[in-house]
């Protein structure tokens, strides 16, 4: 049996999705921008897409909806704009972050805070919470910009950026919100609070890989990141990518289906299993789960090393993850883990369960045994874990 | 870059089957207790390295006979990801039936040597090489427990990069003898930071005493150190003078030889910049006052200029007015 339990890393494309892809690649291939014949017969279904996009944020037609590449030029493209704007000039010398933020932010930020921006990392609290106030706190008459993500990537944890985006709208400061892991999983509408700029990647929500992109309030354009053949309105250049928006666009209208089934079944699915691990002796979970995203699990097992973990899932086929897929690659610890003041011992012993509306229930009953299994086997080799009963002899006679 | 950085690695992919067998079964796991470690008429060692909190952590239990020194069971525990238990795994295994003493010569690259498939293909991808550093880490400990010394006497050098085991004093010499000025060149002459690249500079998976880059910049300062030295005594050529002495060489013979003659006709010079130019040095001056009209200037004063630089500096010297 194989189970993917990392949809916070990427989703399946829905067959329907990729059903309205198709025609785009080998009978529609006009360049949108095209005068003739070929450009016209995309231009419908182009604007079909953007309208389903728009629908599933609720904004209005006067702000931009910009289709960019993915999450990660999104959030790049408003932080250098803010640097150009803003920093460069000497206008503004702040910004404030979550210490809890996806690296295409985090990094950002870095790269802001090399080039002489003053940087606040906001801490998370003990339950891997942001909390409005503190905002309210760091925010100077120098600062530019907000940023903080809607919803967390490894706990799940649903910030409160409608409280943050009305603080920074009294104080006049710009708000922008990765929502990456917010779509299809909470209800997103732009209009009923302040937010000048939010960030969607489609493959997170049953569309394709390789396209996202970035609401812009009414008022609030940005320079452009990518400058060229004026393509969106001369925000963002570039041939537009006709089959990753409509699929952009379908997959936007099937997450707001889906929305109540997220949030109900797949909610029910997650606590179910949820409760299962937490059998598990030695186990936590962060961020109380009504405070959660309806799909995600961050559990330490006390004694296991996340990747042997992951390991073992992974030969019975379960995909999971310790983290951020990003950074699956590098070897360090669970940044949440050590933001939420979780002891030293546990920084390496997370791991993210996601769901997504295609996980089943056979799927989790399987996974359970699984992980029972790896529990057991993993403990009986930790060397920090005193699985054995004291005076048991184990060892020399048993394997 | 290129093209498989570009992609990124799948890390799984590149261990050895015989690492994804031992971390599947793992043949040595276990504990020795002291029950059983008497029955053999053995002492009974067990050593802790690394920490839960670090993502590593392995302890080696040895049963180690008093008479001949010999470890007669050797058996592991390990908090680490599939590789470090592999690797404590097969570090275990390296020591039974050697003698203590034979079992501290065990290094991690014996350990990932024993992993591999075949002997050209390494048995973990680079990033992986650091958990093997521990395997060889709690040997010496145990060594140390073993026969009651403390665990520093059985390094006889400074390690700065543990997972190819390059000491301090190679790297020094292997930089000054090939005046390396670049990491690049230290990982292509030496192998230390090509692995888990902790070494390199601070930031890595591992806080370091002694960084690579510290290596270089202290190289530099040495160079710039023995280049002054040398300025002082007179003992330099020219072309090997840093920029700042090059010009303060240049002036002085200027000083020394012509200025107060310019000076004397109202006028004077001033050096805008020097530059090596193929085999060429190339010294740009500027005339101020009443040179910079004189005929001369681009004549007798200029060769004058030339001849005594060359003469006393280097005679590759060309003297270009602006």
């Amino acid at each position: 049996m194989k189970v993917y339990l990392d949809n916070n890393a990427t989703t399946i494309v829905d067959p329907h999705v990729f059903a309205e892809m198709e025609p785009f690649f080998v009978q529609r291939y006009g360049n949108p921008n095209s005068l003739h014949l070929f450009a016209s017969e995309t231009h419908k279904p182009l604007k079909t897409a953007m309208e389903k996009i728009y629908a599933g944020i609720n904004a209005p037609k006067e702000d931009s909806v910009v289709i960019t590449s993915c999450a990660t030029e999104s959030n790049n493209w408003v932080f250098k704009s803010i640097f150009f704007e803003y920093i460069l000039t000497g206008r503004k010398n702040h910004i404030i972050v979550s210490e809890v933020e996806h690296p295409s932010v985090i990094a950002n930020a870095k790269f802001l805070e090399a080039h002489g921006c003053k940087v606040t990392y906001l801490p998370i609290n003990s339950e891997g919470m942001i909390e409005a106030h503190t905002v309210r706190d760091f925010i100077t008459p120098k600062t530019a910009l907000v940023s903080i993500m809607w919803a967390n990537n490894e706990t799940g944890a649903i910030f409160p950026v409608q409280e943050i985006g009305n603080i920074c709208a009294e104080a006049g400061v710009l708000f922008h919100t990765d929502a990456v892991q917010a779509v299809g999983k909470t209800p997103i509408d732009v209009q009923s609070f302040n937010v000048d700029y939010l960030t969607m990647s489609a493959h997170k929500f049953h569309g394709p890989k390789g396209v996202g992109a970035l609401y812009i309030r009414k008022g609030k354009e940005l320079t452009p990141l990518m400058h060229g053949g004026a393509q969106m309105g001369g925000l963002r250049s570039g041939t537009l990518n006709v089959a990753g928006i409509v699929g952009m666009g379908k997959a936007m209208e099937q997450a707001v289906d889906a929305l109540d089934y997220e949030m109900h079944e797949i909610r029910e699915l997650r606590d179910a299993f949820e409760d299962q691990l937490l059998e598990i002796e030695d186990t936590f979970v962060v961020t109380p789960r009504e405070k959660r995203t309806p799909n995600t699990i961050l559990i330490s097992f006390r004694g296991i090393e996340g990747e042997a973990m992951l390991w073992d899932l992974n030969r019975a086929g379960i995909a999971a993850s310790t983290g951020s897929a990003c950074a699956s690659e590098d070897l360090e610890s669970n940044p949440v883990m050590e933001a939420i003041g979780a002891e030293a011992d546990l920084a390496h012993t997370a791991i993210r369960f996601s769901l997504s509306r295609y996980t089943t229930k056979e799927e989790l009953d399987y996974a359970i045994e699984i992980v029972r299994e790896a529990v057991k086997r993993l403990r009986s080799i930790s060397s920090s874990y005193a699985y054995t009963p004291k005076g048991h002899v184990s060892g020399l006679d048993s394997h | 870059m290129g093209m498989d950085s570009l992609i990124g690695g799948t890390i799984w992919d590149e261990y050895s089957q015989k690492v994804t067998e031992l971390m599947n079964n793992p043949q040595n796991m276990g504990e020795i207790t002291e029950e059983q470690a008497e029955a053999m008429g053995a002492k009974l060692i067990v050593a802790d390295f690394g920490a839960e909190s670090c993502g590593d952590a392995v302890r080696l239990y040895w049963a180690v006979d008093p008479k001949s020194d010999i470890i007669l069971e050797s058996k592991f525990k390990s908090f680490g990801c599939g590789t470090a238990i592999a690797s404590s795994d097969t570090m275990a295994e390296l020591c039974k039936g050697k003698t203590v003493d034979e079992a501290v010569k065990i290094t991690n690259i014996d350990v990932e040597k024993a992993m591999r498939d075949t002997p050209d293909v390494p048995a973990v991808p680079p990033q992986k090489m650091h958990c093997s550093v521990m395997a060889y880490d709690v040997i010496k400990k145990a060594a140390a427990q073993y026969k009651g010394v403390d665990v520093d006497s059985f390094e006889e050098e400074i390690i700065v990069c543990e997972c190819a085991r390059v000491s301090l004093s190679t790297l020094k010499e292997v930089i000054r003898i090939n005046d390396l000025t670049t990491i690049e060149q230290i990982v292509d002459y030496t192998k230390a930071g090509a692995f888990c690249k902790s070494c390199i500079r601070p930031g890595g998976h591992e806080a370091k005493d002694i960084y690579l880059v510290d290596l270089l910049e202290e190289y530099e300062k040495e160079k710039m150190a023995k280049a002054a030295d040398a300025s002082l005594s007179g003992n330099i050529a020219f072309a090997d003078m840093t920029i700042v002495q090059k010009i303060k060489a240049v002036d002085k013979v200027i000083d020394d030889n012509i200025r107060a003659m310019l000076i004397m006709d109202g006028g004077n010079i001033e050096i805008l910049d020097i530059k090596e130019n193929g085999g060429y040095i190339d010294i740009y001056i500027r005339y101020l006052g009443a040179c910079s009209g004189c005929a001369s200037s681009s004549t007798g004063t200029l060769f004058a200029i030339e001849n005594i630089l060359r003469e006393k500096l280097d005679q590759n010297i060309r003297v270009l007015p602006i």
